[in-house]
């Protein structure tokens, strides 16, 4: 219906060659920017620092992961720690006087680092034992920071972020900081976009199908995995700094435990492995679904005179993400990428089922 | 250093130690028979404490019948939760199948506390909780009980694969289609590992809830199962006997001599630094067998 084929002649290889070929969809990517860029004027202040910040955040975070569970197969269940040592890098960094823009490159250098040394178990490893190894390495790094006074910042442990600005533009005010992350949000996303289109992203996509077969390809598997690991662990320390700088604002070792990395986990299963637009639609519904039962849950026990139990909600977000992941790997393992992509298959011959695509 | 204090800790430790074993078991039992690492091994043993106090407090039944009758409901849990989750994931990559386990896990930890609330609650096996005094050393009289149990279930489950029913299970362990073309249900032998997975767990979950009592920390124990399954080497049951006191001691050391130096806490640390090293030296653990791939 909407997204129609018909009449698109390519004359040129790079009309053939572009990311998004049918005019539909450039259109939706146009438009969803243009809100995205808009948001701050357009909505309530609350929704924009409460809602759709956190959105492109997380968002981001969960591209990063996915390139390495989705690309490149590597099992990887301590990505939180790779966000808080970008975090607290960067943050120590901009209290040193470094200013952000090099801070951040220097906490996504310092993750990268420290998270291709434990990845650098992949290589002897992978399945259930890289998944035991980078889940041990959430439990050391949670120790080191918090047991490390000079890193997590003596007794109280809570360590302020100081006032910084970006190319010269201080971000205070929900505006600057929302358009940081958005930034940040908009280069990860056209990277993974590009990545598979690159002999790195192919390398990657060998590697997960079969690692064995890739080396004898001609791949090397131990560049790629130690790259996969970089690559990732570099997003993560960015994402980890934008997450302190513009969201959290004051760090505190607790708000990158195992929690953190089960969350971004979720939101690449629920959203879909190996797909760019997935981490956006997991992300949402991760983040906003026990949101929306517990307002749910809050408009029915008003209405209905039922009292809830006050535990019973607090432990509402956990069902909710166990409950989405078990059905999402149960019954749409592609995740909410593949709802939409089968959606838009079925548009894109409507109404003659039948044809071929 | 005193070497009371260190004769002390290492004994207690041994007995914790034998306490984490029983958890990683059914771990090590899910594992050589079907080949999947189960994530949810700390939120079933926490699951199987809920149920028994479940059932002797909500219910009313006495201590002696509550255990059993738990252990049997979780036998049939572990059949459950094999037959309609795990049994789909077949032939989905192993990344499918250990965020299936972790998605129990999570939600498990959700559900029991969202249900029966998360104070913590009381579950009375009548073991003493008074210390024992041998000659100068000062044991914990509940652990040392605990212990001995696990010990005895887990010597149990080495008699066990020595049964008909146990050498059918170590067939499917070794070769699941060279046993499926002799005539052995290769399904239901992986539905009864997560049983008897379900079981041991249960086991565990009341040893650990007499002592510290129920609530969802109780899923914690993962991680120490984790780090004894790994060093034991993921399919050696003797392994996890030798791996658990292994790291009972080291953990009970640690707290012991560490905690004084860094402030406290590395108890946490321990069994994530055992999994580490054992991975990064010796991948296939102590006692495990060394997986040929071919292409």
């Amino acid at each position: 219906m909407f997204y129609r084929r018909a009449g698109i002649r390519h004359t040129r290889y790079q009309d053939e060659r572009q990311l998004f070929p049918l005019g539909f969809d450039r259109g939706l990517i146009i438009a969803v920017l243009a809100i995205l860029l808009a948001a701050p004027f357009l909505f309530d202040r609350l929704y924009v620092s409460g809602y759709l910040l956190p959105w492109l955040i997380w968002t981001s975070a969960a591209l990063g992961l996915n390139l390495l569970m989705g690309w490149s197969g590597q099992i990887h269940l301590g990505y939180g720690a790779v966000m808080g040592i970008g975090a607290y890098g960067s943050v120590h960094l901009v209290r040193l006087g470094v200013p952000l823009e090099i801070a951040m490159i220097a906490g996504g250098l310092l993750s990268a680092t420290i998270g291709t040394m434990f990845g650098g178990a992949a290589l002897r490893m992978k399945g259930i034992y890289l998944a035991m190894a980078t889940l041990a390495m959430q439990y050391v790094v949670d120790f080191v920071i918090s047991h490390s006074s000079v890193i997590s910042g003596g007794s109280l442990a809570t360590l302020q972020v100081p006032p910084v600005s970006f190319l010269g533009i201080p971000l205070q005010g929900e505006v600057p900081t929302y358009y940081l992350a958005l930034g940040v949000c908009f280069v990860i996303t056209l990277f993974m976009l590009n990545v598979r289109r690159t002999s790195f992203g192919r390398a990657l996509a060998a590697l997960r199908e079969k690692d064995y077969a890739a080396q004898i390809l001609g791949i090397s598997t131990f560049r790629y995995k130690l790259l996969a690991f970089w690559v990732s662990s570099f997003i993560g320390g960015v994402v980890g700094s934008v997450l302190a700088v513009t969201y959290l604002r004051a760090i505190s070792p607790d708000q990158f435990h195992i929690e953190l990395s089960i969350q971004i986990l979720a939101m690449i299963i629920v959203g879909g492995l190996g797909s760019v637009l997935g981490p956006f639609f997991g992300t949402a519904l991760i983040l906003f679904a026990p949101i929306l039962l517990n307002n749910l849950l809050g408009f029915t026990a008003g209405t209905f005179g039922l009292s809830l139990p006050i535990d019973l909600r607090a432990h509402l977000p956990l069902m909710a993400y166990g409950a989405l992941v078990i059905g999402f790997l149960l019954y749409e393992p592609l995740g909410l990428a593949k709802i939409y992509a089968n959606f838009r298959n079925y548009l894109l011959v409507w109404p003659f089922r039948h044809a071929q695509r | 250093m005193d070497w009371i204090l260190l004769a002390e800790l290492s004994t207690n430790g041994v007995f914790v130690g034998l306490m984490y074993a029983l958890v990683s078991l059914g771990i090590v039992l899910i594992y050589k028979t079907s080949g999947t690492a189960n994530l949810a091994q700390g939120a079933i043993a926490m699951t199987g404490g809920y149920v028994t106090w479940a059932l002797a407090t909500l219910v009313g039944l006495p201590i002696w019948l509550a255990i059993p009758v738990a252990l049997v409901t979780m036998f049939g849990f572990g059949l459950l939760m094999e037959r309609i989750a795990l049994r789909r994931m077949i032939g989905q990559p192993v990344i499918m199948t250990i965020m299936l386990t972790l998605g129990v896990e999570i939600m498990l930890r959700g559900v029991l506390p969202g249900v029966f609330g998360a104070a913590v609650k009381r579950l009375d096996i009548g073991m003493p909780q008074q210390p024992l005094f041998v000659g100068e050393l000062l044991l914990n009289r509940s652990t040392m009980i605990g212990g001995s149990i696990s010990l005895l279930l887990i010597l149990l489950s080495l008699f066990f694969f020595n049964s008909r029913f146990g050498v059918v299970m170590r067939a499917v362990a070794d070769d699941q289609t060279a046993s499926w073309s002799v005539g052995i249900r290769v399904e239901r032998a992986i539905a009864v590992a997560w049983g008897l997975a379900a079981v041991s767990a249960t086991a565990a979950g009341v040893l650990w809830g007499s002592t510290q009592g129920v609530d969802w920390s109780l899923s914690l124990l993962l991680i120490k199962a984790l780090a004894i399954a790994i060093l034991g080497g993921l399919d050696s049951i003797p392994g996890v006997l030798i791996a658990g006191v292994i790291v009972g001691v080291a953990e009970s050391l640690a707290t012991g001599v560490l905690d004084p130096l860094v402030g406290g806490g590395s108890r946490d640390v321990v069994a994530a630094v055992i999994i580490l090293v054992t991975l990064l030296l010796k991948p296939h653990g102590l006692f495990g067998r060394h997986h040929i791939e071919r292409v």
